[in-house]
């Protein structure tokens, strides 16, 4: 059988969400970003919310996101998607409210607006791309960084004396009482992936039935930030990212 | 016995070439062109044993810019 054969429309398994556009995404080549927006789009799709999502994009690299998904954005100032999100949350409660953002923006900069919009239990969703790097900005350390990892701001490596502890946002977010889904995921892998889209759809259910806020870590790689091929960061991140930050459910209210 | 036979289809244009799915195709056919390149300048990935794919997405799942489309059928 010749390809021209089985390549018929009866015949599909896989093509990318029709949500997804035809614009090409400004990422380097091998950026997770790229398979979470995949994901979100495919969820969104699947839920059949396409007409009542609203994604409020962050500063960091995923700033463009309005540009590739068809859905209704809203751009917030630095760190402050959630603030953003609750409003618009309370004013449209038959919306599906979430957030993406990354680590510099949601650990560092927002961490204030972050934590009060999951102690206050939102019914929103937030998507959180831990890549322990500011990417954006040519791969300043971030707050999620790794001791000892080399950033351009700590050439020598992060050290614990002089730069603190990396900071574990989902734990801190797990003992809110306001918040009912925190887990933290990859897509590394094909099973990682999955994963992560079951971890995206239950969130994104929590916030349509108001539950609380749900809060969906991924952690990512940044392979031009870590100087490295795309590959290579993947193996590398479940070499270091994941001992310090172990994949799993950390709180799943019923 | 019923055999699987798939195809993919390469957005060639939108392809970045970083690899992720020649590592992810658990038969080990897909690479990245040798000499051709798309507009951007990066080389696109690419099926180099025509016959061997059972379709089973994985390359597509994980292309970060959702480049590939995969069809199966069953023989």
């Amino acid at each position: 059988m010749t390809k021209e054969n089985i390549i018929k429309p009866e015949n599909l398994v896989y093509k990318k969400s029709t949500l997804l556009n035809d614009n090409a995404m400004h990422y380097c080549p091998g950026c997770s970003h790229g398979v979470v927006h995949k994901l979100v789009a495919e969820v969104i799709e699947e839920m059949g919310m396409e007409e009542k999502a609203i994604g409020i994009s962050p500063v960091g690299c995923a700033v463009f996101m309005y540009n590739y998904l068809d859905i209704d954005w809203e751009e917030a100032a630095h760190g402050r998607a959630p603030a953003v999100a609750s409003a618009i949350k309370r004013l449209w409660p038959d919306r599906l409210v979430f957030t993406y953002q990354g680590d510099g923006d949601l650990a560092c900069i927002g961490t204030a607006e972050t934590i009060h919009a999951l102690n206050r239990g939102e019914n929103i969703a937030i998507i959180f791309i831990n890549n322990a790097i500011y990417g954006m900005t040519g791969g300043q350390m971030a707050p999620t960084t790794l001791v000892g990892m080399r950033t351009a701001t700590c050439p020598y490596g992060r050290d614990v004396h002089l730069h603190g502890y990396p900071l574990k946002m989902t734990e801190i977010a797990a003992t809110l009482e306001g918040t009912c889904y925190v887990t933290r995921q990859s897509v590394h892998t094909v099973a990682a992936i999955r994963k992560a889209k079951k971890a995206i759809r239950k969130a994104f259910e929590n916030s349509m039935n108001g539950k609380g806020s749900s809060l969906v870590e991924i952690v990512s790689t940044c392979n031009s930030g870590w100087k490295m091929s795309p590959a290579a960061a993947n193996k590398w991140m479940e070499e270091n990212m994941f001992p310090y930050y172990p994949l799993g459910d950390l709180k799943d209210k019923e | 016995m019923a055999t699987i036979k798939g195809a993919i289809v390469v957005d060639t244009e939108r392809c970045k070439g970083c690899s992720l799915c020649v590592v992810a195709c658990p038969l080990n056919i897909l690479a990245l062109t040798q000499k051709e390149v798309n507009k951007k300048g990066y080389p696109y990935a690419s099926q180099i044993e025509e016959d061997k794919c059972n379709g089973c997405s994985s390359c597509a799942i994980v292309c970060p810019d959702g480049c590939i489309t995969v069809y199966k059928t069953k023989l």
